[in-house]
């Protein structure tokens, strides 16, 4: 098997879920080369690209193509790249994380290609054969691939760990190639423009790698009281969640939602304060370690997923807790 | 300027699904069926841009066997003004989808193709993107909001994206898929419901269109999830605090 892993960088490293991809690639087959496509220009790519070639003992090279027009994560150049780097390397698999990242390019690449892709695998039982939630997590689909080369999957990350590797575990760092883009066409690029992208910066860690995350539901009941929520995640070192009701009430911005529809995580430890437990909501959270649920409703449907369950009220809970809870190691 | 629409029928998203016991799939027998909760905002969105003057018509199309006509229905009860049923009874993964739509917008040339970003049932999220591919059109997913401007011929598209909120400039025609923000969809009214009966549904079969059923999947089993132990439930805030640093050992 040969794999092309589609990376997704920032600030001149490869992203964890891109790493997870590299992880999912390993478990495909004992025997598969794994190559990983970074796309963007200037300085920064040039930076990631070494970044990647020694962030996984299992990447055996990096392909980096460097235009003006893979400065953006736009999908018609990206789609473009994908299928121009397939056409040449031939490969058997190509597998990205199920950010919006992947979300957005694969299928049009996988078009490009003529073949059906896999979203969301959480399980590899085989080199075409996977494991994906269908329904919200409702039921497990189990799928085979039947189709002609490349087999093209989006992996949830949480479901690929990957163990941790510092920095020097490689004294060999793969190789870095350019990709010639003396044809890539422009048909389709230019029609779409990149305008700008408002994000919520934060010193927080990144809700879909923290160890520790905390979410607060429509029970908060205004973006004032969701600071309460805020003060406890900077306790523990933790990230901030909020569910789908809490994000359209406004407290939250939307890129903290947790579930089907946000993110999914799948910390170490989870609490959920003032959440009922939406399905929607578990199918975003239900992977966690350990799950706390506080909340005012003992027939609330999350506490039948949590781990440690406390009835009671948010407003005295949470303030009780920042008392006794032990600051970060 | 034309708009479409593509819909789907969905088991209803409060219905709590079952597994067939033989785990061939998800038991859909007297199960209530619904429009897609992603399709319907698609359709609303496309209706708003009608209503503001800036499209002519608003044509939804739905593929699958005989009762896709009956989500139609509902499309057509919201506002749409036509529909197109394909009628096949083969599984349709989201690339034979994709090449349907693909047919169809060469039979009615719109400008704009809305879609839900994904199915509850499959969960793919996959049809826009392919779609656009196929055209070689720009795509605008997961959209939270929706801008055209008729004159320039662009839309402008935010997205919801992981870390926020993308703006980007599509030239039409463009394929959009939509998020859950983008709006709230109508209720169909009574009055619209009987308006509809008599609007206009035509039929294609997947052969008319020249698209060949590609299948390059196999469902092999639909298992249920595995079960959360069930927790204890703790009485006080110490007892938490004790459990999490001495049995948990997380903090």
């Amino acid at each position: 098997l040969s794999t092309l892993v589609l990376a997704e960088h920032e600030g001149g490293s490869i992203n964890a879920p891109s790493v997870s991809a590299v992880e999912a690639a390993k478990s495909l087959s004992d025997d598969n080369s794994v190559s990983i496509l970074l796309a963007g220009s200037g300085p920064s790519l040039r930076e990631a690209a070494e970044h990647a070639a020694s962030c996984h003992p299992y990447i055996s090279q990096v392909l980096m193509a460097d235009s003006d027009k893979l400065t953006y994560p736009l999908a018609e150049p990206w789609a473009r790249l994908v299928h121009l780097v397939q056409q040449r390397g031939s490969y058997s698999h190509i597998v990205t994380a199920s950010g919006s990242f992947g979300k957005n390019i694969l299928p049009r690449a996988a078009a490009l290609l003529d073949v059906s892709p896999i979203t969301d695998v959480i399980e590899i039982s085989g080199s075409h054969k996977f494991v994906r939630p269908i329904y919200a997590g409702n039921a497990l689909c189990t799928v085979r691939y039947t189709g002609s080369d490349p087999c093209m999957l989006s992996i949830r990350s949480t479901s690929f760990p990957v163990a941790p590797i510092s920095d020097n575990a490689r004294s060999d760092a793969a190789p870095i190639s350019q990709v010639d883009l003396s044809t890539f066409g422009e048909d389709a690029i230019g029609k779409s423009r990149y305008i700008k992208l408002s994000s919520q910066n934060s010193e927080r860690p990144d809700l879909g790698n923290a160890r520790v995350v905390i979410t607060g539901g429509r029970a908060l009941k205004s973006a004032e009281n969701f600071k309460m929520i805020e003060k406890l995640a900077e306790k523990l070192g933790a990230a901030v969640g909020a569910t789908r009701a809490a994000v359209d009430a406004g407290f939250v911005p939307n890129d903290l939602q947790v579930g089907q529809t946000g993110k999914i995580v799948a910390p170490e430890l989870y609490m959920a304060f003032g959440v009922s437990g939406a399905i929607q909501h578990l199918a975003g959270m239900r992977d966690s370690k350990v799950i706390v649920a506080v909340n005012k409703d003992a027939d609330a449907p999350i506490f039948q997923v949590a781990d440690y369950g406390l009835v009671g009220d948010l407003f005295e809970v949470i303030p009780e807790l920042l008392e006794k809870l032990p600051e970060k190691k | 300027m034309k708009i479409m629409v593509a819909i789907k029928r969905v088991i209803d998203y409060a219905v709590k699904i079952r597994v067939k016991p033989d785990k061939t799939g998800v038991e859909t027998t007297n199960v209530k069926m619904s429009m897609n909760p992603f399709c319907e905002i698609a359709l609303e969105e496309a209706l708003r841009i009608r209503e503001s003057g800036l499209a002519s018509e608003v044509i939804a199309v739905s593929m699958g066997p005989q009762q896709c006509v009956d989500t139609l229905r509902t499309g057509l009860a919201m506002g749409a003004d036509r529909g197109i049923h394909v009628d096949t009874r083969d599984t349709l993964f989201p690339l034979s989808v994709a090449k349907l739509l693909r047919a169809l917008i060469d039979v009615e040339k719109p400008q704009l193709l809305i879609l839900g970003k994904q199915a509850i049932d499959d969960d793919c999220n996959q049809t826009g993107q392919m779609l656009a591919g196929l055209l070689n059109w720009p795509q605008g997913t997961f959209a939270s909001k929706v801008v055209l401007d008729k004159q320039k011929q662009i839309v402008t598209v935010d997205r919801e994206v992981d870390g926020g909120l993308e703006t980007l400039c599509l030239d039409l025609p463009a394929i959009i898929t939509t998020d859950l923000r983008l709006n709230q969809p109508r209720y169909a009214t009574l009055p619209n419901i009987m308006k509809a009966k008599s609007k206009v549904i035509k039929k294609f079969t997947p052969e008319e269109l020249n698209v060949k059923i590609k299948s390059d999947l196999e469902i092999v089993q639909v298992n249920e999830p595995p079960k959360r132990k069930a927790g204890v439930i703790v009485s006080s805030v110490d007892e938490l605090v004790d459990k999490l640093k001495n049995e948990a050992r997380v903090i």
